[in-house]
């Protein structure tokens, strides 16, 4: 009987939390701190869906409205949704799943989520001091010439947090490449893996770009001239070049990471291999590489040349190919498994149906007649939820559930997290279904005021809203409540294949006393018993510590 | 060599190989990302140049290409005394290396020289785009959108310049102070990256702007 190391979360102070270098300690510095972005943003939500419930706009002004979506798109998507799975999870789980004592670069780690901290800071500043009416796509010319409001400083935040993100991913891609355990080839790596791998790529490569365009757009605030003002034959739809040029592969940061926790969940709770492993692993490399390549069609309608439109909407299109790839072999996986419905599954299951509506609506927008008659609508404002909500944000909420006993130790209660998984997916759809409605009716997106006839389906909209807020508010208490009264979790509560069950819960430090030896694929569950399938005692084995 | 090796080696990698290539393998994806950020406003020359290629001849006339000439001079030279800083630092040679980083931050720090007079000259000669800009030839107003990608772009690589000659400094007293001996080589080997880097930028942005408008 040996001494069980330390748990990381044993040391206590401030100080040991401030200035920690532990992937895992890194981890949950960026839950708290994203759950602080995501309430914010939720608000100026709630303010929204209040506002239209009548179509006059008698709560809000249409300004104080502008301002408000900024907010949400801007906190929802910089300081929330881009950190929330791999600066959280992927910091957490990434350097455990490969094997190693931590990432590559642990100082530039902890300095990530200071820069994080600082770039939040200035889009609080500018929040407090009266906040920005740009959208959170600060077009030109309205961010860098006619707009009253605190643009520079906002766009300063995004700037500063996009270091975050390009420090994270560059620290995933080596620790990927450099710190494998011994035997753990590319093909063996779990999909989660794969997925930040991907996402790392877009991180590092992306978002450069953003920051130089965010840059320039506000160097021409300051200056008066620039290039993007067309007194001196500069082009306003350059800007909106640039800036999807990051965007849209912005957008698959804020889903493959999603689909690599889905593709955790699904193996684990139908205890099957994954169907068709190189393929899911290959789609997200082609999700990755093939985003970068479709930004034109988000202005279809700015005036770019058709021919050009053609060639985006096509490539658009092969889009499709890997992400009904991932679909169809999720669903494979779940074919003849044993499934057991458990919190985590519902999520992913979840995941799986709204990932779906909003895959297949985004052909829609990428139909370029179709896209003429739908641009700036509801129906776009539905499409992209249901990616990033019903897509990201329920995976994020499966992987937390799923990865918690490991995080704290303490099992969540059970039947609590079914019940909020269940009012997560109906809130959810309530919430946005009607939109595509709406958006298909000709409601415009960003209006605080609205013609009466479309009065019911926003009731609907913000009914569901109402509901969609308990879902979230639910786990954010019991999770809490967990911490102290939850059952004690083991080293392996889900019977899971993966290296981060192999450490107790919660982790030493250094996460596992003896790196271990890998043999095998990942997801080796035995097609008979549906447990880990037995291996030749190469694995280091805790239960025995 | 006076540090041992085991001191040198950072307690999330198994072996020194392993922490080296690391290392290398992360400067070269910041430098990925650092091209994809000048590359914003390399796409932005590309646009404007193609759609007024005539004022950006004319334009471009208006910068000294004997100092642009210079800057490169010196530039390169930079990167000769630094991969040869590099050699010194992995010899062990103490004095060695704080003499080449010294050059090279000297020539670093040169490079501004010249280009901020490079610079105040622009600005005598109303060639800052803005309310006092002033331009002798057609199409004054777009001749605007060279100069503002042009001081854009340079500012940018200046600024660049001027934390490699930060970097260099501090490198040489880090070498004195023997912080960093031949054991731990690979932080300068990681600096020398960056300021290949740098000189690589300029190498593209002096034929662009100082060249474009050469027969
Ligand atoms: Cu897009």
């Amino acid at each position: 009987m040996k001494l069980q190391p330390q748990s990381y979360l044993a040391e206590h102070t401030v100080r040991s939390w401030l200035l920690t270098h532990d992937h895992k300690r890194i981890g949950i510095l960026y839950l708290l701190t994203i759950i602080v972005f995501f309430a914010i943003a939720s608000v100026a939500a709630a303010l929204m869906r209040i506002e239209l419930v009548t179509p006059q706009g008698d709560l809000v002004t249409s300004e104080t409205y502008n301002k408000l979506f900024t907010i949400h798109g801007v906190l929802m998507v910089w300081f929330f949704l881009i950190p929330s799975i791999p600066a959280v999870l992927g910091n957490f789980i990434l350097p455990m799943m490969l094997g190693a004592r931590d990432v590559a670069f642990p100082r530039l780690n902890l300095l990530s989520w200071y820069i994080f901290i600082a770039g939040g800071v200035l889009a609080l500043w500018s929040l407090i001091h009266g906040g920005v009416d740009t959208g959170w796509t600060f077009y030109t010319p309205y961010s860098s010439t006619y707009s009253n409001s605190h643009v520079i400083s906002m766009a300063a935040g995004v700037f500063v947090a996009g270091f975050s993100s390009i420090i994270t991913g560059m620290n995933f891609m080596v620790t990927v490449h450099k710190m494998r355990a011994p035997g753990l080839r590319w093909f063996r790596l779990p999909l989660l893996v794969w997925s930040l791998y991907a996402t790392s790529l877009i991180m590092v490569l992306a978002t450069p770009v953003l920051a130089i365009t965010l840059a320039l757009m506000s160097v021409e605030r300051v200056w008066g001239v620039g290039i993007f003002d067309p007194k001196i034959g500069g082009d306003p739809v350059l800007f909106q070049h640039l800036f999807w040029f990051y965007s849209h592969p912005a957008v698959y940061i804020m889903i493959l990471p999603g689909m690599g926790v889905v593709s955790e969940l699904i193996t684990c709770f139908s205890r099957r291999r994954i169907f068709g492993y190189g393929y899911v692993a290959a789609a997200s490399m082609a999700i990755a590489v093939l985003g970068f390549v479709v930004w034109g069609h988000h202005m279809f309608v700015a005036g770019q040349s058709v021919y050009s439109g053609m060639m985006f909407s096509i490539l658009s299109y092969m889009v499709s190919i890997p992400s009904a790839i991932k679909v169809f072999n999720w669903t494979a996986t779940l074919h003849k498994g044993s499934i057991s419905f458990a919190t985590p599954m519902l999520y992913a299951l979840g995941f799986i149906g709204l990932f779906t509506i909003g895959g297949l609506t985004g052909l829609f927008l990428a139909a370029l007649a179709v896209d003429v008659h739908v641009t700036d609508t509801y129906f776009v404002v539905a499409h992209f939820h249901y990616i990033m909500v019903g897509g990201m944000v329920m995976a994020f909420m499966g992987g937390l559930h799923y990865w918690w006993p490991k995080i704290t130790g303490r099992m969540y209660p059970e039947f609590a997290g079914k019940l909020a998984a269940m009012i997560t997916f109906i809130g959810f759809n309530l919430t946005f279904f009607p939109q595509f409605i709406l958006g298909y009716l000709g409601m415009p997106r960003r209006y605080h005021a609205y013609p009466p006839e479309f009065q019911f389906f926003h009731i609907l909209s913000t009914a569901g809203a109402s509901i969609l807020g308990v879902g979230y508010l639910l786990p954010f208490l019991y999770f809490l409540w967990s911490l102290k009264w939850g059952r004690v979790a083991s080293g392996n509560p889900w019977e899971a294949t993966g290296l981060e069950w192999q450490t107790p819960s919660p982790p030493p430090t250094h996460n596992f006393e003896k790196t271990p030896v890998v043999t095998r694929e990942p997801y080796a569950y035995d097609a008979v018993t549906g447990k880990e399938e037995p291996q030749e005692g190469l694995m280091q084995q805790t239960s025995a510590v | 060599m006076d540090s041992a090796t085991d001191t040198v080696l950072a307690e999330q990698f198994d072996e020194i190989e392993q922490q080296h290539s690391a290392d290398t393998l992360g400067m070269w994806i910041f430098l990925a990302t650092e091209v994809m950020f000048f590359g914003g406003l390399f796409a932005g020359y590309a646009v404007y140049r193609f759609s007024f290629p005539h004022v950006f001849y004319a334009a471009s006339h208006h910068l000294d290409v004997l100092a642009g000439a210079i800057d490169t001079a010196v530039l390169l030279c930079s990167s000769l005394t630094m991969a040869f800083a590099v050699r010194a630092v992995r010899l062990g040679q103490r004095w060695m290396s704080i003499l080449l980083l010294g050059v090279t931050a000297v020539f670093g720090a040169g490079f501004l020289v010249i280009h901020g007079f490079e610079y105040h000259h622009e600005w005598t000669e109303h060639l800052v785009p803005g309310g006092s800009f002033a331009f002798e030839g057609a199409d004054p107003h777009r001749a605007q959108m060279f100069f503002w990608l042009y001081f854009a772009t340079t500012g940018l690589h200046s600024l660049h310049v001027l934390i490699g000659v930060a970097l260099m400094l501090v490198l040489a007293v880090l070498v004195l102070l023997e912080k960093i001996t031949a054991a731990r080589f690979m932080t300068v080997e990681i600096a020398g990256l960056y300021w290949h880097f740098v000189d690589v930028v300029w190498v593209f942005l002096f034929p662009l702007y100082y060249l474009a408008g050469a027969r």
